[in-house]
């Protein structure tokens, strides 16, 4: 594994450099294959990664060690890549769904003038989300961490004449640079207890070492902040749906299958840290709760297609930081992978609507694609079904553990994530019967089915969403089918995590969930088939304007920050600093303009004086002060 | 031999002769020869001085230095007195005068 596992970030880095450099030479067809080759490549030795890593109960994560980045007094951050199964996994997501993006990306942006910069900052952004999951210490995840930023501030302003979308850009960076202060912080902290950044060594010192509960409770804090920002929860999480001014492939790779799911990435790797921590974990989970709720709730009444997805990935990371809250890691990471599936589908599918309707995005000029779009169909109601937890597919088994987790531990917080699942399964099968069923309403565009490039992912995708959820079946229905937990077992510790609940209960759990999902998706079907929104009134319109939180942060935080700037500016600035300054000046000019008047240019006067002070000089050395 | 003081007076009325001299007139080349006469006052003390010093010690080298250093002061105050005439050559021929009145052309 030594040998090649350095490639698999290098080779995205190159592509990156390649493309990035011959953007405006290469060709668009040798772009798209350098671009995705590497990823391809990258993807291939994941793969071998994957056969060889340690798994299991107990296994230890192999080290490769590069060089040194920071040796001062006590402090050493060497870059070095951490191996296991945790990171094996992420490693899969990442390059795969990422390649399968780039293709998509190949036939998706094919019209585009910035065909070259876009396949660079991709491939930028797959060599930052590698550093990001597999170094093995702190300061390795912040590089990527920042890293990921940078190229989600870049993808989603790709367009940069547009106003909106650049300034949606900046909303993004800066709702996550002040997460990423709490990642700073929590990485002094880190230091300042235990000495060092690496993960291995943190966690082996936790049980010897007398850490205070308010030191664990502070640094996890401080990185659930850091994953609030990156992972877009309340309340940094209004970035997110802006976010969707970027292209439609971007939205899939970063703010739907990868970066956003970096602070459950996070959390997953800090589980030792965390389960010190309960009221930490009992903040994750309440916040991560309100928020899958808050969104869903929007997402219900959005007609922008990219917005509901937006408003989905944010109600469905939500959901998985409150099984993080309650402890089941594995839960989260399984619907972190399950999402990745068909939340990239969901948004290359839209992507292909979108781009058959000549860049409508506006669902209320939708419908009937059906006829028009067969493959981009079929594939979008598989994920639709996913998404909605009906089983065999995916969906149904990563978010059923989720909820059975939910359940074990609080049970207000399972009765919100049952009715986010609703909801869930509500808005998606909306957005399905909105943008495909009836006629369609906007008579002017012509949809045809998207090409060969863009229709061959979304297959591949459908299919992963269709079997993803075997990796992880559930006790209820055979004995130690659960591959995952088994391959995920030595990274998460299991503190006490007994299932200790009788099969009926289960069963009991699932049906009622199922017979509400089964009766949104009617409701779904009655309400849009072939019609649209009427105007909102009440809760419903609280819904539209997205509960005003935007306006709500505009005139708390940003009005009378900019207030208090102004106030500054004209009592601080203008009136004190300016004024010191420049008086400073005009003292002095002041003064020497009374004290020149002495020298008149008189040489004779000069004289004189200068004799009379040698001779007063002279006076009072001989005959003392006269 | 004639006492100190003699020398101490004439040297006294000729600096003071010098002095007023610079203070009162406007012409440059006046001021000039009254700053010499300034100098070679200071020149004939330092001469008188140095033979005081050397009649109290007879036999000895006491204030030969003095006279030494006359000689050399003299020489400086001729290359300063060349400098002298040649900045005024110069300024005569921008002010067509040589009054001490129009040295005012820096002023602001």
């Amino acid at each position: 594994m030594e040998k090649y596992i350095w490639l698999i970030p290098l080779l995205p880095l190159l592509g990156f450099f390649i493309n990035g450099l011959g953007r405006n030479a290469f060709s668009k067809i040798m772009i798209s294959i350098i671009g995705s080759g590497v990823v391809f490549i990258s993807f291939l030795l994941s793969v071998l990664v994957f056969l060889n890593v340690p798994s299991g109960e107990g296994a230890q994560p192999q080290i490769f060690h590069a060089f040194t980045i920071i040796q001062t007094g006590n402090l050493h951050i060497p870059f070095s890549f951490q191996i296991d199964a945790l990171t094996s996994l992420f490693l899969l997501i990442v390059t795969g769904i990422g390649f399968l993006i780039h293709v998509y990306s190949a036939g998706y942006m094919n019209e585009d003038k910035g065909f070259g910069r876009f396949f660079a900052y991709l491939n930028l952004f797959i060599f930052s989300m590698l550093i990001l999951v597999m170094g093995s210490n702190f300061f390795m995840m912040f590089i990527g961490w920042e890293l990921v930023g940078l190229c989600s501030y870049l993808l989603i302003g790709f367009w940069f004449k547009n106003r909106d979308y650049v300034s949606a850009a900046k909303k993004a960076f800066v709702m996550n640079r002040i997460g990423d202060v709490g990642f700073l912080l929590a990485m002094f902290w880190i230091y300042k207890e235990f000495g060092t950044l690496q993960y291995t060594e943190v966690f082996a010192s936790l049980s010897t070492a007398q850490i205070s509960a308010f030191a664990v409770g502070g640094i996890t804090l401080l990185l659930f902040l850091a994953a609030t920002g990156k992972s877009a929860q309340i309340p940094l999480f209004t970035w997110l749906p802006d976010a969707m001014a970027g292209p439609t492939p971007v939205s899939a790779l970063i703010h739907a299958a990868t970066m956003v799911t970096a602070g459950i990435f996070m959390i997953t790797r800090c589980n030792e840290l965390f389960e010190l921590a309960p009221y930490t974990k009992e903040v994750i989970a309440w916040i991560g709760i309100i928020t899958s709720l808050v969104t869903a709730t929007i997402a219900i009444r959005q007609n922008d297609i990219k917005k509901v997805l937006a408003y989905s990935t944010v109600s469905q990371l939500g959901l998985m930081f409150a099984s993080l809250g309650m402890g089941a890691y594995i839960a989260a990471v399984f619907h972190v992978m399950t999402h990745a599936f068909f939340k990239a589908l969901l948004f290359l599918g839209a992507g292909s609507v979108i781009h058959g309707m000549h860049h409508e995005q506006d669902m209320t000029q939708m419908g009937g694609l059906k006829k028009y779009m067969p493959t981009t169909h079929i594939t979008m109601l598989i994920a639709c079904i996913a998404i909605s937890g009906i089983p065999p597919l995916s969906g149904f088994f990563s978010k059923d553990e989720m909820l059975l987790s939910m359940f074990l531990g609080n049970k207000i917080i399972y009765a919100i994530g049952f009715v986010v699942s609703v909801l869930t399964s509500f808005y998606m099968f909306r957005l399905y019967f909105m943008t495909f069923s009836g006629s369609l309403r906007n008579k002017k565009v012509h949809p045809h089915e998207s090409p060969k490039a863009m229709t061959v992912p979304l297959i591949i995708l459908a299919v992963l969403s269709i079997i993803g959820g075997f990796v992880g079946i559930p006790e209820l229905f055979a004995k130690n089918a659960h591959r995952l937990k088994e391959f995920l077992s030595g990274v998460v510790s299991s503190h006490g995590e007994v299932h200790e609940i009788s099969h009926s209960i289960e069963y009991a759990l699932m049906s009622a969930l199922l017979a509400c999902v089964a009766f949104a998706i009617f409701l779904a079907s009655r309400m849009y088939s072939g019609k649209v929104d009427e105007k909102a009134t009440g809760l419903m319109k609280v819904f539209e304007n997205k509960w005003y939180v935007d306006e709500i942060y505009q005139s708390i935080i940003i009005n009378p920050t900019v207030g208090l700037g102004n106030l500054f500016k004209k009592y601080v600035e203008k009136s004190g600093i300016v004024q010191l300054v420049a008086g400073t000046g005009s003292f002095s000019y002041y003064l020497s303009k009374n004290i020149k008047t002495v020298q008149t240019g008189n040489i004779g006067m000069y004289i004189l004086l200068m004799v009379i002070g040698i001779v007063a000089g002279l006076g009072i050395f001989f005959f003392g002060m006269l | 031999m004639i006492p100190i003081s003699y020398y101490l007076f004439l040297s006294l009325t000729l600096f003071s002769i010098g002095m007023i001299g610079v203070m009162i007139r406007r012409n440059l080349i006046i001021m000039l020869m009254c700053v010499e006469l300034m100098l070679n006052s200071v020149n004939l003390l330092l001469v008188a001085f140095s033979k005081m010093h050397q009649a109290k010690n007879i036999g000895s080298e006491a204030g030969i230095d003095g006279q030494m250093l006359v000689l050399f002061i003299m020489v400086v105050a001729a290359a300063e007195v060349a400098i002298g005439l040649s900045i005024m050559i110069l300024f005569y021929r921008k002010v067509y005068n040589v009054d001490v009145k129009s040295l005012n052309r820096l002023k602001h």
